[in-house]
């Protein structure tokens, strides 16, 4: 074969050429050494495109966290706030927060952090497109008392809100974002992020984000927190099997994702870990919640909505598609992490349990029969009910909970059938209010059970719900309780619990929406390159997840804590 | 032979306009809007905001002018190389997006699809007539133009990749490199190349030794090799002589088969996430991402079109009876 001959001598010649090529490599000879990199995936759905900590849902994750700083930090196991960018802080009265900076933070462009970077940050709220306009409902007015000083005054003391606010909000430097156009700061990609952070922007491409340590980082001497990983490269989420494949072989440290049958593997393989060694292996992360439309009947009726929440039978959820992996929800939907402030008591008595003879017990008095006798309810007008939940096409765990779910209420009498539209589809859907039920965890573990409730209960509705009350559920009292939460005072526990446990009571009351279950804090490790991950048996309790909100809520100190494997 | 061409090169042109029109409409007639699902991901809370920035971007993708007027930009955009900014990668041009993938499926597919055909066919010539291979070989020629490529490429990563350890079965190239040229670099685009190369290649050889088997034996049949046979030439040269009748056929088999290789190699890609055009189909239709999406398509017919041009042309080329027939000489 003589068309043979042609490229086996091309190949000879580029093989020819890189060999001499390679003689004049640098230094790191082009690779990131193994025992200096860590490889993470699980966050990123899509090629890095921004690093703009303002376009949120838009950056890649860990701009936030990685490169930008905030304020404060939490710490979700003891329920503390952690000073991060500022160093102490007092509450002269109720409507005063004076914040005291750091000295000797620096930009990774070499500008020293002050005060007026703070104030810039805050007034960045203004402009139109910046996610958090919200602050200046009840700001009044923020001023740089000195270099390191900060005071921030309070038209409405809203201590929780605001406390939330200045530890996942990120501080940007003043002598970049001041003069920036408007139409940058909401929509500019921000090629070359200048932070505080831990990491640096290194490199990009469409399949990874890696991030190289700043070494002149101030937590080094003032926390005393030494990052070993040089590089942390976050690989972009491929399917189920690769990414379990990468783990098994060693090529990815953190896997962030759900895994189906992830449990097999961590009791068969030595080297994978979780945080606890036995189910449901993970920690919470958040609540998944069934979410009814209310502008949709019956689903408008509470009567119809303790029917379904009866109906459930969490149990087979839980045994079934997670294999153990979850954890049932309390009736509440709090986190097992604010167990403070849930009312036990109150759940005794009010909260709902799987009970088929109850759940037909609540359709029959509130007049949903079957009166046509195809097996389904109709309202008590006599019109037929036939309801959608909708769940993304792809997640496998979602889908199969809501056939189960579907199964479950057919078999009291709800007619409800699982459909599975494109992803991106069913959040359209759901902020246009155009769905009859939908699952929905967009809101994580934080700081205090108000940005649950904000979540639960916010008003206005509005055409477009893009973040909160996707079940368009308007109850005025409820929201006020809400609004007051917002306002008791960062650390006044027995005031936080009393105020939830009136909310608690409307909630139970009323189940505008029903909490199925705890979606974990996906981390499987591998401790083949890296260990000293946090675990249930060790001294680390911090998350292992990089998911944005995580690297203020102790993912930074984890980072800090894991060595090179020997 | 200038007539046969202009002939082909119209109807070509033809297919082209109907493949460009098909594939402008089927993103723009699928359920979803690409803005609003930008938007949806940055969760933007304003409502104003989310009015003002949904017109922005309907204005930087040419949404808010009429259908046809969206589909004459679109022509027009072509013969300028532009196909528009892509929503998932926004806002880099579809043409540069569409070019850094390109290279990784040119070269799964023209190793494939080449050796695969080339060996195919020596060994199925081989292999006709010889009572030993016949028997043995052939069968598993007949499984593995049966097995789906994503199977068969399922099967590869698990045997080799994880189980053997010998291949990697994720990426383009390791993570733990920087792209550039050198040593180290190139033999890793290597090894990650290994496995989808090997699915593609196998599936295909044995459909190509099946084919050329069964053809030679037919050829073996024809009268002029009775003749020659019945004439004491050596079995060589009578072999000869049908391997080049029986690969006429096997020509006109590869651009038939051309499209099923194309679509084979597409998800072959995906499950080996290597970075061609196949994965950049699954990530653009994830993210709604239509204008990629219809780039990519579009590479990809003008690619079918482009090679099945070559072949006949060469077909033309390889076998004088059509040229005679062509130029109107008497058969």
């Amino acid at each position: 074969m003589k068309s043979l001959r042609l490229p086996a001598a091309l190949a000879a010649v580029a093989l020819i050429a890189t060999g001499c090529s390679d003689e004049g490599g640098s230094a790191d000879g082009g690779s990131y050494p193994r025992e200096e990199t860590l490889y993470t995936t699980g966050t990123a759905w899509g090629p890095p495109t921004s690093w703009n900590p303002m376009m949120r849902g838009g950056y890649a994750v860990g701009t936030i966290g990685m490169v930008y700083e905030s304020l404060f930090h939490y710490d979700p196991e003891s329920g503390e706030y952690v000073p991060w960018l500022a160093e102490g802080d007092e509450w002269p009265d109720e409507q005063t927060h004076v914040i005291n900076l750091r000295e000797g933070v620096t930009w990774n462009d070499g500008e020293p952090l002050v005060a007026q970077d703070v104030v810039t940050t805050l007034e960045l709220g203004k402009v139109e497109g910046v996610p958090y306009s919200t602050v200046w409902d009840y700001v009044e007015s923020v001023e740089a008392t000195d270099e390191q000083t900060v005071t921030v005054s309070f038209s409405e003391p809203r201590a929780q809100e605001w406390m939330n606010w200045a530890y996942s909000n990120p501080i940007v430097p003043d002598h970049i974002w001041a003069d920036m156009e408007e139409t940058q700061i909401a929509e500019g990609a921000n090629e070359e992020p200048v932070g505080t952070g831990p990491y640096g922007y290194e490199s990009h491409d469409d399949e990874r984000m890696i991030w190289e340590r700043n070494d002149d980082w101030w937590g080094i001497d003032a926390l005393d927190l030494t990052m070993d990983a040089r590089y942390v490269v976050d690989i972009v989420n491929a399917s189920n099997d690769v990414t379990l494949g990468m783990l098994t072989q060693g090529e990815v440290d953190v896997s962030n994702n759900f895994l189906p049958g992830i449990d097999q593997v961590l009791e068969s393989n030595e080297l994978i870990t979780s945080y606890y060694d036995g189910p449901p292996y993970m920690r919470s992360a958040n609540t998944a919640w069934l979410i009814p439309n209310h502008d949709v009947a019956p689903l408008d009726d509470v009567d119809f909505r303790q029917a379904l929440a009866h109906a459930i039978d969490m149990d087979k959820i839980i045994d079934g598609p997670y294999s153990n992996l979850v954890e049932a929800a309390s009736p509440t939907g709090l986190l097992p992490e604010w167990d403070d402030y849930i009312d036990h008591e109150l759940v005794e008595e009010e909260g709902y349990s799987h009970d088929k003879d109850e759940s037909v017990a609540f359709l029959e008095d509130a007049g949903y029969l079957d009166e046509d006798g195809d097996g389904f309810v109709e309202t008590p007008d006599g019109e037929p009910i036939a309801l959608t939940l909708q769940v993304p096409s792809g997640w496998t765990d979602w889908m199969e909970a809501a056939r189960l779910i579907a199964q479950d209420a057919q078999a009291v009498g709800i007619n409800i059938e699982a459909e599975f539209p494109d992803p991106d589809l069913v959040d359209q859907n759901r902020n246009s209010g155009e769905f009859d039920l939908v699952i929905n965890n967009a809101r994580q573990l934080s700081n205090t059970p108000w940005t649950y409730y904000d979540y639960l209960f916010q008003m206005p509705v509005r055409d477009e719900q893009t973040t909160v009350n996707f079940h368009r559920y308007e109850n005025e009292e409820a929201w006020d309780l809400t609004q007051q939460l917002a306002a008791v005072p960062a650390d006044d526990t027995e005031g936080m619990a009393e105020m939830t446990s009136q909310i608690q009571e409307i909630y139970l009351e009323e189940l505008p929406t029903i909490p199925l279950w705890y979606n974990g804090q996906w981390a499987q490790v591998s401790n083949a390159n890296w260990t000293n991950w946090p675990s249930e048996d060790g001294d680390l309790a911090t998350p292992a997840v990089l998911w944005d909100g995580w690297y203020e809520m102790g993912f930074i100190e984890t980072l800090a804590a894991i060595e090179p494997a020997e | 032979m200038w007539r046969y061409i202009g002939r082909k090169s119209f109807v070509y042109l033809l297919t082209f306009i109907v493949a460009v029109t098909i594939n402008w409409m089927i993103p723009r007639f699928m359920p979803g809007d690409p803005v609003r699902s930008m938007l949806t991901r940055a969760a933007i809370d304003d409502p104003d905001a989310l009015a003002r920035m949904t017109d922005y971007y309907n204005e930087v993708f040419g949404l808010d002018k009429p259908l046809y007027e969206q589909y004459f930009a679109f022509w027009a955009g072509l013969f300028r190389g532009d196909l528009g900014v892509s929503v998932m990668l926004y806002p880099q041009e579809v043409t540069d997006i569409i070019l850094r993938a390109v290279p990784y499926t040119l070269a799964l597919l023209l190793p494939a699809i080449l050796l695969s055909w080339i060996i195919g066919n020596r060994f199925g010539a081989f292999a006709a007539r010889s009572k030993i291979l016949d028997n043995t070989l052939l069968p598993v020629g007949y499984i593995l133009t049966a097995t789906p490529y994503m199977w068969l490429a399922l099967l590869l990563a698990w045997s080799l990749g994880i189980v053997a350890g010998v291949f990697p079965t994720s990426g383009g190239y390791s993570f733990s490199l920087r792209p550039e040229f050198s040593w180290l670099f190139i033999s890793s685009l290597i090894t990650h190349w290994v496995l989808p190369f090997l699915s593609m290649f196998i599936v295909a050889l044995g459909g190509w030794a099946i084919g050329m088997r069964n053809l030679i034996i037919y050829e073996l049949e024809a009268d002029y090799s009775n003749y020659l046979k019945s004439l004491g030439a050596p079995r060589k040269l009578i072999r000869r002589y049908a391997f080049r009748n029986a690969m006429l056929p096997q020509i006109t088999g590869l651009a038939v088969q051309l499209g099923t290789v194309i679509a084979g190699a597409l998800l072959t890609e995906i499950v080996f996430n290597y970075p061609g055009l196949g994965s950049l189909i699954l990530d653009s239709l994830n993210s709604r991402d239509f204008f990629l999406l219809q780039g990519v398509f579009l590479f990809v017919v003008v690619g079918v079109l482009i090679a099945n041009f070559i072949i006949d042309i060469i077909y033309v080329l390889v076998d004088p009876r059509t040229r005679v027939q062509m130029t109107g000489g008497a058969s």
